[in-house]
């Protein structure tokens, strides 16, 4: 999966939880990726992320290093 | 292993319909019966097992009172009346045998065999023929009234009298459909015929023309043969006609079939039964079978006719394996490909990984092989990576009702529109999707039940015979989020939501911010409809009809899930029903039609990477527990990957086999160049199939898989039921589908010990809750069952959410449109879509290889005339279809079905490849890929693509087999 796509895939799910009246929507995304996406997706999205997550919308950066934290635990 | 005894076949034909009324007590022929009121005094004497003689009635049409062979005798009623058109009344006496009504129909009989060929030994229909057992019945002997010797000939069966002059009443055999034949000289002129095609099937293509002695039944116009008329082949008329003059072809030429099994058609999500009715191992023919539920009694085309694919000489039926790609295929031995498979995988999991293979399940297997498939990932490869091709249809749907309502169950049985008053129909086109259900809906319409569509396309059941959509709202591709928000917007903001449901069934804080949401300015149709292009007021108007109109129904299609919105618009979608009050009753709710037969079989069975059997997440310990003490194996807590995942990691180089059961990805995912190089750059790609389908170009091992006439199983169709498959012949390949996974679970040390398919359902049964009380006895007993079914449902479960939702109390959600981002621009004007046709099925491996090609024999671009003016486009020309991802050519059609701006086509036929147009955005919650819009081109052209050449090249090179080794 080629960065651009992973980010564009990313942002689409964070358009859409944008638009819910949630106090917490980088936690719903967070939610959304732990439990759709497999974990060598994830480990793109953290390589991102730790590389300054260009392009990416800053809840999903917030979501990934939730998910991350998360599945660590 | 066990054997099933079959269910007595009940289907006897009782005369007229059932009915529904108060008792009615009556005596017929010294036997008290007692009756629903309404009922005839026929289907009285059938229900006491009395069978009156009749010709011109039969119960799956109303009665008609022409054949007179059905009189009686009442106490106290002058004359003779026909006992087909005679209401039971409260203690009427009837006797059916006097010496009186002996004669009169014994002189019917007379007249009726007068006018007709004596050919009995030689006629298809010998031994199956009503007419024959009636003349038995009533104990014809002789017939007095003999045509005179020269003409003019009073018949309408002798081609030229004695003298060799011309019968001017003959009429030559219509021979044009390739199912069925007409044989005008055998017709009694019952009308039996007419009345199923308008009655059963809706499609009014025969009459009855001229009158008296001249009348004859017609496909339309004279001129009109079978083939050039409206007929759309389904086949009731011929199971109506009670002679031989509508006759299967296939009774013609292989004789009068001698035993009969109950099984499921494989083609649709209606999931029609019929009877498969045998000569030894030899089919002769499909017939309906009256007490399917999904059916009751009618078919179409595919199912009906096209099973001779079975058969076809393309069909494989001995493994083969190959090193590389580009090798020639080489036939082996089970064990040899066994062996090569496991061996490979195995390597392939050594050496990249346990996650570095994975397999799609099939929505055309039986449940049965579908768990076993996504058994033999998660047990025996160590992983989630199963996934199966609902993600390119209805995993929207999934997500979508999940989320309102709590499960992703359709919430009705087919049965349901019976009672409904209101329909929408959005982004579906059943009359060619989805035949039987779109004629009990329009027998429902011709009632008085309103249709709304929502369509890009003026569908046939916006206008057709007899039947009117209300209103068609014709949207621009892609902006279903905003048509049914506008929707919602026209009912809160007009009041007319049932606010009682609301407040007792959602939850009511939740709704007032969506209602807040969807009251916006913005959202209204006037609004919206610069970007929808749907007039205002006609949405106004669609939306007073739906929240007013009486139990309000939803059924959607494709058009709805396979957007990059899809999720959100099934969310729309369930919120329209929930505010108008139309959710757990008869009549109402949310339907989703299912393209596949076993498309819900195939999800409900864990096919998922994300979940295990009956959609439970593989994250939670307790559902893992289940199948780790079942199975003896620790199952990974995370998400394997979906399919366009697989694509995606097989280019990055981490997945690298796949097992694929009875699926076409090549040709069915969509931006086929991607899936092309993700494929390629696998070094394990198994094909199990009937046929060397387009994935199988760039396959290592191809098993041959068995047809669905071939083994046991179940099949689960649109509306939860899970019907019987049954093995009516032995596997031509020699094994079933079910066995061959199992060989591959055992070649790689999985020691699965199954002997029979009926082991699997109770496996599945003893560790999924909502089939716990599924079992084959228990099918065989009651016919079918819908899920769930258990302890709380042991008969199953006809309408879901019945006193509360699945998940407690409804839930709206906020559904913000958000435009798509595959947009027309200068380069790529226009909008494409696509669908599919009543006569082909899917990507067409099966449908192509029978005669239905007779009806579409390549894929057309519908274009509307405005956008072929100005390119220069006639019809039938060669075009070329361009978009971001590819192009192709097809030839154009010119219709105003489409608006314009949009164009259209179906997906039938691999030298199209319509997927090379479309692109690889998909849904954002379930990456449901998104087929429904593509920005493209359209321009005249003289011939393929480049792109379509080397495909065919390629394709070419990778079909070689070398001939067996000795
Ligand atoms: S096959 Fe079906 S559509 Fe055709 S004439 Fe008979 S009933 Fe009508
Ligand atoms: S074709 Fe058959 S069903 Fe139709 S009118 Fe003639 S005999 Fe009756
Ligand atoms: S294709 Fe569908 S509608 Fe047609 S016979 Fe089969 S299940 Fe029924
Ligand atoms: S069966 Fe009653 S009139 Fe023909």
């Amino acid at each position: 999966m080629s960065p651009e796509k992973m980010v564009y895939m990313t942002n689409q799910i964070a358009t859409y939880f944008k638009t819910q009246a949630d106090p917490d929507r980088a936690g719903k995304i967070a939610d959304h990726l732990s439990d759709f996406w497999e974990p060598r997706m994830l480990e793109k999205l953290y390589a991102h992320v730790d590389s300054g997550g260009a392009g990416m919308d800053p809840l999903v950066v917030e979501a990934a290093q939730r998910v991350r934290r998360a599945k660590a635990a | 292993m066990k054997d099933f005894i079959l269910p007595p076949l009940n289907d006897r034909d009782m005369g007229t319909p059932t009915k529904q009324g108060a008792p009615i007590t009556l005596t017929i022929d010294g036997f008290a019966v007692t009756v629903p009121e309404g009922t005839s005094v026929m289907r009285a004497a059938a229900e006491a097992g009395l069978q009156i003689p009749k010709l011109c009635a039969s119960d799956n049409l109303e009665a008609f009172g022409s054949c007179r062979l059905c009189v009686v005798e009442i106490e106290g009623r002058r004359g003779t009346p026909a006992s087909c058109t005679t209401p039971v009344v409260e203690g009427m006496v009837v006797r059916t045998q006097t010496q009186h009504i002996k004669k009169i129909r014994k002189g019917v009989m007379e007249l009726y065999i007068s006018d007709h060929p004596l050919d009995c030994l030689t006629c298809a229909a010998n031994n199956d023929c009503e007419l024959q057992d009636m003349a038995g019945m009533v104990g014809l002997r002789d017939v007095r009234y003999i045509a005179p010797a020269n003409a003019p000939l009073a018949n309408h069966f002798m081609r030229q009298n004695t003298s060799g002059e011309a019968n001017p009443q003959w009429l030559p055999k219509d021979e044009t459909n390739p199912y069925f034949t007409y044989d005008p000289a055998k017709c009694i002129v019952c009308s039996r015929c007419v009345r199923a095609c308008e009655e059963v099937q809706g499609t009014f293509a025969l009459t009855i023309e001229g009158r008296g002695f001249d009348s004859r039944v017609s496909f339309g116009a004279k001129t009109d043969t079978a083939l050039a008329s409206d007929c759309v082949s389904c086949g009731a008329c011929v199971q109506a006609c009670p002679t031989g003059t509508l006759q299967e072809n296939s009774v013609i030429e292989l004789g009068t079939p001698e035993r009969a099994v109950v099984t499921t058609c494989a083609y649709c999500g209606v999931g029609c039964s019929f009877k498969a009715e045998l000569n030894g191992d030899e089919l002769v023919r499909m017939v309906p079978y009256k007490n399917g539920k999904a059916n009751r009694g009618h078919s179409c085309v595919k199912g009906r006719f096209a099973y001779g694919y079975a058969n076809h000489k393309d069909r494989i039926l001995n493994p083969m394996i190959r090193d590389q790609i580009t090798d020639p295929w080489r036939e082996v031995s089970w064990t040899e490909a066994m062996e090569f498979t496991a061996t490979r995988l195995r390597a392939l999991q050594a050496k990249y990984g346990q996650k570095s293979i994975g397999v799609i399940t099939s929505s055309r297997c039986t449940n049965e092989e579908t768990y076993l498939v996504q058994k033999l990932a998660r047990a025996v490869f160590g992983n989630n990576n199963t996934d199966t091709c609902a993600r390119v249809c209805h995993s929207p749907t999934g997500y979508g009702l999940g989320q309102t309502f709590g499960t992703s169950a359709g919430t009705q049985d087919f049965d349901s529109v019976e009672h409904t008053d209101v329909v929408i129909v959005i982004g579906a086109n059943p009359t060619d999707g989805h035949p039987v259900f779109a004629s009990r809906l329009k027998k429902r319409m011709r009632k008085g039940a309103k249709l709304i569509v929502i369509d890009p396309r003026r569908i046939d059941l916006v206008k057709s015979a007899h039947i009117k959509a209300a209103h068609h709202l014709p949207l621009r591709p892609g902006t279903n989020v905003a048509v049914v928000t506008a929707l919602s917007h026209v009912i809160v903001t007009e009041g007319l939501m049932d606010e009682a449901f609301i407040r007792d069934r959602c939850d009511w804080d939740e709704f007032q911010d969506y209602a807040a949401f969807v009251s916006d300015l913005r959202h209204s149709p006037e609004a919206t409809a610069l970007l929808t292009g749907v007039d205002a007021n006609e949405l106004r108007a669609a939306a007073r009809l739906f929240a007013t109109g009486g139990n309000g129904a939803i059924y959607y299609g494709l058009g709805v899930t396979e957007h990059s919105q899809g999720s959100t618009t099934v969310m729309a979608i369930a919120n329209l029903a929930m505010l108008t009050g139309n959710i757990g009753r008869n009549g109402v709710g949310v339907n989703p039609l299912r393209g596949q037969n076993n498309v819900q079989g195939s999800c409900d069975m864990g096919s998922f990477p994300h979940e295990l059997p009956g959609y439970r997440h593989v994250k939670f310990p307790e559902v893992r527990k289940i199948y780790e003490d079942a199975w003896g194996i620790t199952i990974d807590p995370e998400p394997g990957l979906r399919i366009p995942n697989m694509l995606d990691a097989a280019v990055d180089g981490t997945f690298k086999g796949l097992y694929c059961q009875g699926e076409d990805i090549l040709q069915s995912d969509p931006d086929t160049k991607h899936v092309a190089a993700g494929l390629a750059a696998m070094e394990c790609v198994i094909v199990h199939d009937l046929f060397l389908n387009e994935t199988a170009n760039y396959a290592h091992v191809f098993l041959p898989g068995s047809s669905f006439l071939e083994k046991d199983g179940t099949f689960t169709n649109a509306e939860r039921r899970i019907n019987r498959v049954r093995k009516v012949m032995a596997p031509k390949n020699g094994y079933g589908d079910w066995e061959v996974t199992q060989l591959l679970a055992n070649a790689m040390n999985g020691n699965w010990t199954y002997t029979h398919p009926s082991q699997i359902m109770d496996e599945i049964a003893a560790t999924t809750p909502s089939f716990a009380g599924v079992n084959y006895d228990m099918l065989d007993a009651k016919g079918s069952v819908q899920w769930p079914c258990n302890d709380d449902n042991p008969d199953g479960t006809p309408l879901m959410h019945v006193d509360g939702f699945v998940r407690g109390k409804g839930r709206f959600i906020v559904t913000e449109y958000i435009a798509t981002d595959e947009k027309t621009g200068p380069r790529f004007p226009l909008l494409l879509t696509t669908g599919r046709i009543l006569s082909q099925y899917n990507v067409g491996a099966q449908t192509r290889r029978t005669d239905n090609v007779i009806w579409h024999d390549q894929d057309l671009l519908e274009i509307h005339p405005h956008d072929a003016e100005v390119r220069g486009v006639k019809d039938g020309d060669y075009i070329k279809l361009a978009s971001r991802s590819g192009e192709t050519t097809l030839r154009a059609t010119i219709t105003d079905r489409v608006s314009p701006g949009v164009v259209y086509t179906t997906f039938h036929h691999p030298d199209t490849q319509a997927n090379v147009i479309t692109t690889d955005f998909t849904d954002w919650a379930t990456n449901c890929p998104e087929y429904k819009v593509t920005a493209v081109q359209v321009s005249p052209s003289n011939g393929p693509t480049e792109w379509q050449t080397d495909y065919n090249t390629q394709a070419e090179q990778s079909r070689r087999i070398l001939p067996a080794a000795e």
